[in-house]
This record gives C-alpha cells, sequence and structure tokens, in this order.
C-alpha cells in the first residue's frame, strides 16, 4: 500500500493535480449552495426576495413545534418501515440470486437494475395505473373475490355483496408501497454484495455440525451478512427519509412526508429561512445515523 | 446394537450425475470402522463429490449410502452422524476459537459446564491450548485447520471427513500434520476418511486406500501393496514415479514369467501371472529398483545373482538428463530402444551423484522380483 504512486503524503503534486478537480467541483456545486442554505437558517425574510440573516434560531425554535415534530417523527416512521420491509424481501431474493448458477446471476442483477433506468416520475406514475380503482391490482382483487363468493354458493352459502373496488391509492399504505418499490434495489445490492462474500461451505459446516436451516440462518448467514444489512439499511433508510416525489403523488391529505413540507415552505410559502432549517434538520438527522454507524463499524474492528 | 465387524460406511453401487457429467460412476466399497481410510485421484475424478455424498451435502443419483448400517438417503446432513473438516476449514470468522469449538455442542443443547470441559479437552487434543480467546483472523492457516478439527471431533462423530486437509498448508507443516493426523486418529479412535490428491499423503496416513480414476475405484489396497502390486497403469503412474513399457508375455508359469519389450528387452519375473500367452502386456519398473552401472558391470553383477536367465532384465543407455535431490539422485537415460527410462539412485556416501554425469553410457539391471506385469 506504501508504493511511490499510493501514498498522497509523498507525490504531493501529482495528488493536488489530480484532487484538485472534484475538489474544486464540490466547493462550487456543493459546499458553497449548502453553506448559503445554512446561513438563511438563521435568518428571516426581509421581503419578497430579501433574506436578512440576523442569527437568529426563531426559525429552528418553529421546526421543533409539535406539528412540524410530528410530520418529522411519521416520515421516520414511515422511512423505518420501509426499510424494515425492503430488508424483509431484499434479503430472500439477495440471497436466491447467490445461489443461482453464475451465469444467470448477471441477468438477475440487471433485473433488479433495470427500474433505475426507468424515470422515477414515470415508474411511479405506471404504479399509480396499477393501483387505481379502475386498475389492474384492484381487477384482481375483484377476481379473488368472485371467486370465493362462487365456492360461497358451490357449498350452499349465501353468495358475496357485490365487489366494490378498494381505494389503494393516496393514502399512507400506497406512500410505503411506493417507497418500497423505489427502494428495494438499494436494499438487494449490498445484500447481495455482502452474502455474495460469505464462503458457502460455512454454511455447510454449520449444517455439519447439526444446526438446522434456521439457526444456521440466525447464527452464521446474519452476522456475517451485517455488514451489508446495514449498509442496505443505511442506503435505504436515508433516501426514503427525504422521499419528496412518492408521498406527494401517491399520498393522501394525511400522508405528507417532511420533505413535501420543506418543498412547500420554498414555493408556495415562500419562506426560505423556514424551509432552510426545516432541511437542516433532516440533514442533522441523516448525519446523526451516519455516524452512530461508523461507530459501530470502528467497535466491530477494535473488537476483531 | 451394531456388530464389530460390520462396516461402518457402506457404499453400495452409488453414482452421480451432474446434468450430463458422470462424476461418480456405480462405486461400491466398505470402511471399516477405526480405519484411516483415504480416497485419491487426480482433481475432478469424483473423490470430493463421493466424500460430500457421505457427509449428505449431495445426493446419490443412484444407488445409496448406509453408515452404521443405516440407509441414509433420507437423512439431511445435519443428522448424520458424520462430521467434515472442509477443504477451505470453514471457520466461523466472527466467533473466537471457543465459540467455534462448541458451535455444534451449543446447537444441540449440551449443558454450559459439559461443552467448557469437551471443548477444552478437544483443543488439548489438537495441541491449541490457550488459543481459547483468539479470532480466526488472528491465526495461521495451520492453527485455523486444528480449530477445525477440534470442532469436528468434539461431535464424537462416528465417522470424520476430511476433504483434501493438508493442500492449504506448506512442505514442511503438511508432513508434521500427515504425522500429526495419523497420530490423532490412533488417540481417538474414530473412523477417519480422508480425500486427497496427493499419493505421499496418502501412503503415509492411510490404513487403506481407494484410488479413484474417472468416477471409478481403480484399486482398492493398503498403501504399500499399492505401491508394489498396481493393478493397472493408471495405479502404477498416479501412486509414485514408475517407468512403464509395452510388450509380449512370452512365458508363463507358475513359478516364472517372462515379457519381450521392444523398447526395454526381455524382462523376466520370477512369479507366474495370469495372462494369456502372447497377450499385450505392460511391464511397471519403479525407478528406485533399478541399478546403475558402468557399461558391462552390469551385465556381471546379474549373472551373479543368477536370479534370471542370460540376456534379461539388463539395459544399456546413455544419460541425458540428472537432477540431484539431495537423498537420491535422479537419472533420466536414453535406453538403446529408443525410450527413456527414469533411475534414482540413493546417495549412499557423499559423493555418489559425481560417479554418473550427462553423456554416460552406463548399463542397468533390475532384479527379477521387481518388474509387475500390467494387464490394464
Amino acid at each position: 500500500m506504501s508504493g511511490p504512486l499510493q501514498d498522497w503524503k509523498s507525490q504531493k503534486k501529482p495528488f493536488a493535480a489530480v484532487a484538485s478537480a472534484p475538489v474544486f467541483w464540490l466547493a462550487l456545486f456543493f459546499i458553497a449552495p449548502m453553506t448559503i442554505v445554512w446561513l438563511y437558517s438563521f435568518g428571516q425574510n426581509a421581503g419578497p426576495a430579501d433574506i436578512d440573516i440576523s442569527g437568529t434560531l426563531d426559525n429552528y425554535k418553529r421546526a421543533t413545534e409539535w406539528l412540524y415534530l410530528s410530520i418529522f417523527l411519521k416520515s421516520l416512521a414511515v422511512a423505518a418501515l420501509t426499510t424494515l420491509i425492503c430488508l424483509i424481501i431484499g434479503f430472500p431474493v439477495a440471497m436466491a440470486i447467490t445461489f443461482v448458477a453464475p451465469k444467470w446471476r448477471p441477468w438477475l442483477l440487471l433485473g433488479i437494475m433495470l427500474p433505475f433506468w426507468t424515470n422515477l416520475l414515470i415508474r411511479t406514475y405506471a404504479l399509480m395505473a396499477l393501483m387505481g380503482t379502475n386498475g389492474y391490482m384492484n381487477k384482481g382483487l375483484g377476481g379473488l373475490w368472485e371467486g370465493a363468493s362462487w365456492l360461497r354458493t358451490l357449498v350452499g352459502m349465501q353468495p358475496l355483496e357485490a365487489w366494490t373496488p378498494v381505494q389503494l391509492l393516496y393514502n399512507n399504505f400506497a406512500v410505503v408501497l411506493g417507497l418500497v418499490y423505489v427502494h428495494l434495489p438499494f436494499m438487494v445490492l449490498p445484500l447481495y454484495s455482502a452474502l455474495d462474500r460469505l464462503d458457502k461451505s460455512l454454511i455447510e459446516a454449520s449444517l455439519d455440525l447439526g444446526a438446522g436451516h434456521f439457526k444456521t440462518f440466525m447464527q452464521v448467514v446474519v452476522p456475517l451478512a451485517a455488514p451489508g444489512i446495514v449498509a442496505g439499511v443505511m442506503i435505504t433508510l436515508i433516501p426514503a427519509l427525504g422521499a419528496y416525489l412518492t408521498p406527494d403523488l401517491m399520498g393522501g391529505t394525511d400522508s405528507q412526508m417532511i420533505a413535501n413540507v420543506i418543498e412547500r415552505q420554498f414555493k408556495r410559502a415562500n419562506d426560505w429561512p423556514f424551509g432552510a432549517a426545516l432541511s437542516f434538520l433532516l440533514i442533522y438527522a441523516m448525519f446523526i445515523l451516519i455516524a452512530l454507524q461508523s461507530m459501530r463499524s470502528n467497535k466491530v474492528k477494535e473488537v476483531r | 446394537m451394531t456388530e464389530t465387524k460390520q462396516p461402518i460406511i457402506q457404499i453400495r453401487n452409488v453414482s452421480k450425475r451432474f446434468g450430463r457429467v458422470t462424476a461418480v460412476d456405480n462405486v461400491s466399497l466398505d470402511i471399516r470402522a477405526g480405519e484411516f481410510f483415504v480416497l485419491l485421484g487426480p482433481s475432478g475424478c469424483g473423490k470430493t463429490t463421493l466424500l460430500r455424498m457421505i457427509a449428505g451435502f449431495e445426493l446419490p443419483t443412484e444407488g445409496q449410502i448406509l453408515i452404521d448400517g443405516q440407509d441414509m438417503s433420507l437423512v439431511p446432513p445435519n443428522k448424520r452422524p458424520v462430521n467434515m473438516v472442509f477443504q477451505s476449514y470453514a471457520v466461523f470468522p466472527h466467533m473466537n476459537v471457543t465459540d467455534n469449538v462448541g458451535y455444534g455442542l451449543r446447537i444441540s443443547g449440551v449443558s454450559k459446564g459439559e461443552i467448557r470441559d469437551r471443548v477444552a479437552e478437544a483443543l488439548e487434543l489438537v495441541k491449541l491450548g490457550g488459543f481459547e480467546d483468539r479470532m480466526p483472523d488472528q491465526m495461521s492457516g495451520g492453527q485455523r485447520q486444528r480449530v477445525a478439527l477440534a470442532r469436528s471431533l468434539v461431535m464424537r462423530p462416528k465417522v470424520l471427513l476430511l476433504d483434501e486437509p493438508l493442500s492449504a498448508l506448506d512442505a514442511k507443516l503438511r508432513a508434521q500434520m500427515q504425522f500429526e493426523l495419523a497420530d490423532l486418529q490412533d488417540k481417538v479412535g474414530i473412523t477417519f476418511v480422508t480425500v486427497t490428491h496427493d499419493q505421499d499423503e496418502a501412503l503415509s496416513m492411510a490404513s487403506r486406500v481407494a484410488v479413484i480414476n474417472k468416477g471409478e475405484v481403480a484399486q482398492l489396497a493398503p498403501p504399500s501393496d499399492l505401491y508394489e502390486y498396481p493393478a493397472n497403469r493408471f495405479v502404477a503412474d498416479f501412486v509414485g514415479s514408475v517407468n512403464i513399457f509395452e510388450g509380449t508375455l512370452t512365458l508363463d508359469e507358475p513359478d516364472k514369467a517372462a515379457v519381450d519389450c521392444p523398447g526395454l528387452g526381455k524382462v523376466y519375473l520370477n512369479h507366474g501371472v495370469t495372462g494369456p500367452h502372447g497377450a499385450n502386456v505392460w511391464i511397471a519398473l519403479r525407478p528406485e529398483k533399478i541399478y546403475l552401472h558402468v557399461p558391462g558391470e552390469g551385465k556381471a553383477v546379474r549373472a551373479a545373482a543368477q536370479d534370471a536367465p542370460d540376456g534379461h532384465n539388463l539395459a544399456r543407455g546413455t544419460i541425458k538428463g540428472m537432477s540431484y535431490l539431495g537423498d537420491v539422485t535422479l537419472y533420466d537415460i536414453h535406453l538403446e530402444g529408443g525410450q527413456i527410462i527414469r533411475v534414482s539412485r540413493p546417495n549412499l556416501s557423499r559423493h555418489d551423484q559425481d560417479d554418473f554425469t550427462w553423456g554416460d553410457k552406463v548399463s542397468m539391471h533390475w532384479r527379477a522380483d521387481s518388474p509387475v506385469v500390467l494387464l490394464s
């Protein structure tokens, strides 16, 4: 690792040459605008287009009022539920991919990644078309309902009353379903890479020593896939927490998430300082999550 | 209760096919209780598949495997009275040595006190006392292998299966582990079944060896029989190094036989073989059983021994290659018949390797009980 080209300390000039472009890019297009928004969060509106950065903490005080805090907590709950469902669905999927013949794996991974290549908006509208009152989901459920009704008549019972389409869209259920749909690949890919690295003979060794499949899963597979699980959870939870489009399109009036509230401050309410404060509260929360994760992985390293 | 005479493992007409590939082809063999059994063969011969079928990780396409008299067809790996030491050792990287070794006992609900005692005992057995709290990544390959051994032995299996147990160790450590494994097996009295592609390993550890070729048993015999009485050319060639010459059986009586090999000369044996007169056979001659002389001297020595008629068991050639290995020197000799024969000569005194060198014309002889006649 300490070859002449690897060590940036002994090769400062080439390192600076290579690093300057991305550093410049980050400074200009990320750090500078974020700093401006961060400064806004300590300001107040001085006119329709003027913001006076007075160092006030009023925006943060308002952002931690129950009205906003409750939306914040609800967003966290929705994101956590989304992550949990993604984990429950994603783990078997990732595991199955590692067990199929190597020649099929790239195709299955392609299948997982394919949705990435389609615009989120289009995917969301497609999902909404499926879930509408006249969509295929309702038609499918209606078919099952009628089948059940027919079975009842077959055994001499009263038929069920006619099928009325269920409201699948514009509620919290739709938001979670939409978020799971969007974020599942984020969960599957890190899980896959962790499980793929797992030596299959460890599983066989566990079976050989008398453990059943469930015990082997809990005692060997899950602990060894832990880094992948943590990575998958983080990479799913963080974007789900800041989700905007899905709750906006698929949610009802009571299913707005924090990002929707932030958007409203910047646009309709034209209250940039307050929007900035809400945004940074969200960013702080994410920082805490990331810090917790890195503390945990340092701890694991120490134990080793 | 089982009788002591009953084999601990009975493999009956077992075949295993993966798609169109036949990995194991109608193998039948018995493994006796308490023996150190070795499955020896080149890579891809099906020996590991056979071992994995005993462990239960693969199911036979045809045939039946019985362990301790019980059919294992429907018994999953975690319910079989056998344990396996994997080629990669498969030591759980997230557990320390104690937890690794105690894993199987914890799973089967053995009490904590008993686990502690048995783990300590097993670690003592594999000489890993003092390593209890080590994590696998703080250990060498040899130490990890001992953990894997202890983890299996602690279960007190009827049979311990070892998949290429020494292949990942360096040469010195391997030689040491060969002795230790044999010693360990003697101590615990458990039947060991080992898979290896290394003939030295097989010869030094095994009580019996099954040589596997292309999914079939080529020969099943104790190590010395395998070496001295190979059943066919594959075994002769695979186990040790050998010179093979094609020839015709010209004489076959109960106490003597002769084979005429165009490449080597007339070969005389002081025992009979059971082959039809005039049959096409092969002569196998081990390099260390050929004596090297300065030209002419071989004939005199051979004649003095009087164990073969004149003109038999003699050859002449020119040294084409030589490799000094310390304890022995190997010579590749270009025979007058055109073929190359390999001779190994022990360096009994310090400068023996200087007796012959490249380009020397030499004569050779061998004793009448040295050549082996192979019919296939």
